[in-house]
């Protein structure tokens, strides 16, 4: 099939599954894995943050590139979709890690701002050179399994949805076994809680960062490559993406990882809702307003400490 | 004193005013010896950017915080300014004066609880802020005219004089950015800039010397704020024609880079860093193609190898070096 | 002058500080001594307002001040110096100083930017005594050095600069020869007793007990927390709880 006839077809699917009484539902689910891809860029913004301390906006563009390394190992390595899926994720921790190595580690300062402004400029890097490999045009790829909806109660499910469902919770557990049960987890955590104190114990600052830039890559690259089937793929698909990742990071707390999962399932779903009853032209913005105003009222995020 | 040291007394006693009188030399001059609309346009831009700039400048350089939407409060100058000179017929001036005002209390809205919290928040309220506007913008087509821009925005008049050409236009930005240069040079050469310098150096310190460092950031982002606003109403009221593509997320992000090639905190540092990234285009034949390469590049090589900015880095090496030279010769 | 009534301060349920009270006399050089980790610095951070006391009252002339923000506090005439150097080191030794007149340099940023005749006659009496106080620390050659090149003793008066050119009420100092040599000690010694013959009202944390006893008018002993004496410089040094603070442990491992 066709990319166009493809897409095509995705737009009738959705407008004969609105059936009244269903809608609710319709919408939560909807809400549901939007939301899931949020909580994982979101989990990605919290790795590095809680590392580093700073707000690292190439999450951003991470997101894009898994899409984009997903797009090549399909269609011009020709792989099956789940080799193809691991191969993209790993490129995309792999990219992550060597920009931290190479971008942000020989920085001659500590200051957080500056840091912050580096993680900027090697964002705009980054966007820059998926537009001269990949072009500006814009792609789509196909869902990971098949596009049949499934019933659900009454509502329908795309299969993609179930997907994101599914591989964010497997990545969430990973995650936690891995700040649980690891050494080097159990370091990072140190890290989190006292930076100076692990430097004292002997934690080397500089593998806990890479470290971290891996997980925050693979975060994002996994975000991107179960998004992109459902939008479209572009070389800034990231940029909206991520920062309503880095909402939810705040709307849950930021740094805490609970926080950012719950932030991000609870965004999506007030956007969804919002979209279905109120007005979609603004759909965008919703997420930012809820930010700003949670900066107002509660800065510290629901589960922030 | 020799008539040789008397001179060179009185030059470093009024380095700042004397260096000033010069660039404005320049630009009472720059019409006489090219009046190519073209190159008018690209140094009406240069003021423009300059406005932006000088303020966001300050608010990097002097309060720590970062701004990643400095292009908000440009967009909301220029469109705020457009739609009540045109829709509603006010008069440019007024309404140009109405939107700084807006905007200063938006700015205030956001600034007062957002820079109460420690860390960088600010720079993620003021991006969603931006993305906020810039929806708005696109999507509210009967006032905003939507996605393909608003036209037809009456320029600026005195009287019955009209600033509608481009050398009347040059004049009156660059009066208007160098007015905003002067204004912030005595601003940091005053107590209240020192106290400034003291929040971006270290926040407990300037505390206990007595400077209210919550309300300084305050003001400092509320004026950079305004000073975007007048920049943007500028903008809007000498091109006559303004797009929701100027005021997006990346044109934030490109004041951010002319801040740090300017340096942070450095007045002249923000002419130079607003003039240098609008010409970069003309110099580059190929830049369209590596835009991002070449402004991510310079962002992050100056952020690497000079932290404070390039021209206040090369400035603070020399600074230091000059210093242990004149204590090595006396030594 | 300066007052405190049952300061304590808790850190996550930590008590640093139980029930500290004493009196700072207008005039005279109090020091605060005590062991390391006996809550001198969390006492004066609370005096300053730079991390305010859990419970507790401080006057300052008769004005509550144990709620106000560090500026307030500054405001009223209490300037202090930091243990771990707090200068700006990009900002030149001058302007360093010029930063402890920010009081009195006026807020406003509308009157800074038009910088009009009288703000540039202030300024420039602003400069003439910072000048001044350069002068008294021995530091004019290096007015316009940045601060960040400077030795650390150069440092160390700079600070000390900072916090006395603006002739506060009260001076706070927060060991001010840590880390100096002992000519260095003793110059610092000396300004010390040309500020107290001056009259200048002083609070100084202190581990060198020669300077303490040489310079002080009252000593207060702070011991866990706990205030446990204070007295003239002599009545202090024959007191069994002071000796017990600083030599008892050395009994108990005997």
């Amino acid at each position: 099939m066709s990319r166009q006839l493809w897409l095509a077809s995705q737009d009738t699917k959705l407008q004969d599954g609105f059936f009244v009484h269903t809608d609710f539902l319709q919408f939560i689910l909807s809400g549901l894995t939007t939301g899931s891809i949020y909580a994982l860029i979101a989990l990605g913004f919290c790795v590095v943050s809680n590392t580093m301390g700073i707000v690292n906006f190439i999450q951003v563009d991470f997101v894009t590139l898994g899409g984009m390394f997903m797009f090549t190992s399909l269609f011009t390595l020709g792989l099956p979709a789940l080799p193809a899926l691991v191969l993209a994720v790993a490129a995309v921790a792999l990219v992550a890690m060597v920009l931290e190595r190479i971008g942000l580690r020989p920085a001659r300062s500590a200051n957080h701002l500056v840091l912050i402004f580096l993680t900027v400029g090697l964002s705009i890097i980054l966007r820059g050179l998926i537009k001269l490999v990949w072009g500006t045009n814009r792609m789509a790829l196909p869902p990971l399994s098949s596009d049949v909806p499934v019933q659900i109660l009454g509502a329908s499910v795309l299969p993609q949805a179930l997907w994101i469902f599914g591989l964010t919770m497997l990545a969430i557990a990973v995650l936690t076994w891995f700040f649980h049960r690891t050494s080097l987890g159990l370091c990072m955590r140190a890290v989190a809680v006292n930076p100076t104190a692990a430097a004292v114990v002997g934690i080397a600052s500089g593998r806990i960062r890479l470290t971290s830039y891996a997980i925050a890559g693979a975060l994002g690259g996994l975000a991107g490559v179960l998004v992109t089937p459902i939008t479209t793929l572009n070389y800034d698909v990231g940029v909206l993406l991520g920062l309503k990742g880095f909402a939810a990071a705040i709307l849950g707390g930021f740094g805490s990882f609970p926080g950012a999962i719950l932030g991000g399932l609870g965004l999506g779903l007030v956007e969804s809702v919002s979209a279905g009853y109120l007005s979609s032209a603004y759909k965008d913005v919703v997420a930012f307003v809820l930010l700003l105003l949670v900066l107002c009222v509660r800065p510290k995020g629901l589960l922030g400490r | 004193m020799t008539s040789i040291q008397r001179l060179l007394y009185f030059l470093t006693l009024h380095r700042t005013g004397l260096a000033v009188c010069m660039v404005s030399l320049g630009a009472l001059l720059f019409p006489v010896l090219d009046d190519n609309p073209y190159t008018l346009g690209l140094s009406h831009l240069v003021a423009i950017n300059t406005l932006v700039v000088l303020g966001l400048n300050l608010f990097i350089g002097y309060a720590g915080q970062i701004s990643l939407g400095h292009a908000t409060f440009f967009g909301l100058g220029a469109y705020g300014s457009a739609i009540i000179s045109t829709t509603w017929a006010v008069s440019p001036w007024l309404s140009l004066i109405l939107v700084a005002l807006c905007v200063a209390l938006l700015a205030l809205v956001i600034g007062i609880p957002v820079l109460r919290l420690s860390g960088h928040y600010l720079a993620m309220a003021t991006l969603g802020l931006n993305f906020v506007v810039y929806t708005i913008l696109i999507q509210w087509d009967e006032v905003t005219g939507g996605p393909s821009g608003f036209a037809g925005i009456p320029a600026l008049s005195c009287a019955d004089f009209v600033f509608d050409t481009p050398v009347r236009q040059h004049y009156l930005l660059w009066a208007f950015a160098l007015g905003a240069m002067l204004l912030m040079l005595n601003l940091v050469r005053s107590g209240v800039g020192r106290g400034l310098a003291a929040v971006a150096g270290d926040e407990i310190a300037a505390s206990s010397l007595g400077v209210n460092t919550q309300a300084a950031k305050v003001k400092i982002f509320v004026l950079s704020a305004v000073l975007a606003s007048l920049a943007g109403s500028l903008f809007a009221h000498s091109f006559g024609y303004i797009s929701p593509d100027t005021f997006g997320i990346f044109a934030s992000t490109d004041f951010v880079i002319m801040v740090v090639v300017g340096g942070m905190g450095s007045i002249w540092g923000a002419a130079f860093g607003a003039a240098f990234l609008t010409l970069l285009p003309e110099w580059m034949d190929i830049f369209d193609t590596y835009k991002d390469l070449v402004h991510g590049g310079i962002l992050v090589l100056v952020l690497m190898f000079l932290p404070q900015g390039l021209v206040t880095g090369l400035m603070d090496m020399l600074k230091i070096r000059w210093a242990l030279r004149r204590h090595n010769a006396s030594a | 002058m300066l007052q405190l009534n049952n300061i304590s301060k808790n850190f996550a349920g930590l008590p640093a500080l139980c029930q500290v009270s004493f009196q700072v006399p207008q005039g005279q050089l109090t020091a605060l001594i005590g062991p390391n980790g006996a809550g001198k610095s969390t006492l004066i951070n609370c005096i300053t307002g730079v991390a305010p006391c859990s419970s507790g009252r401080i006057s300052f002339d008769q004005t509550d001040i144990t709620a106000l923000p560090a500026h307030a506090i500054t405001r009223l005439g209490i300037q202090r110096t930091f243990q771990n150097l707090r200068l700006f080191p990009r900002l030149s030794v001058l302007d360093n100083v010029l930063t402890g007149l920010t009081c009195e340099g006026g807020s406003s940023l509308f009157m800074a930017m038009l910088r009009l005749p009288y703000l540039r006659h202030r300024e420039r009496r602003l400069k003439l005594r910072a000048l001044e106080a350069l002068d008294r620390y021995g530091l004019t050659a290096k007015a316009h050095w940045p601060a960040g090149v400077l030795a650390y003793g150069d440092k160390k008066r700079v600070e000390l600069a900072r916090a006395t050119v603006g002739n506060p009420r009260l001076l706070v100092l927060d060991e001010p020869v840590a880390g100096l040599n002992a000519e260095e000690t003793c110059v610092v010694a000396e300004h010390l007793r040309q500020l107290r013959r001056n009259g200048q009202t002083i609070v100084l944390v202190e581990h060198d007990m020669d300077l303490v006893m040489n310079a002080a008018d009252q000593v207060v002993v702070l011991d866990s927390g706990q205030c446990i004496a204070s007295g003239t410089p002599e009545s202090v040094q024959r007191n069994p709880m002071v000796l017990e603070a600083y030599l008892g442990r050395m009994e108990a491992t005997a």
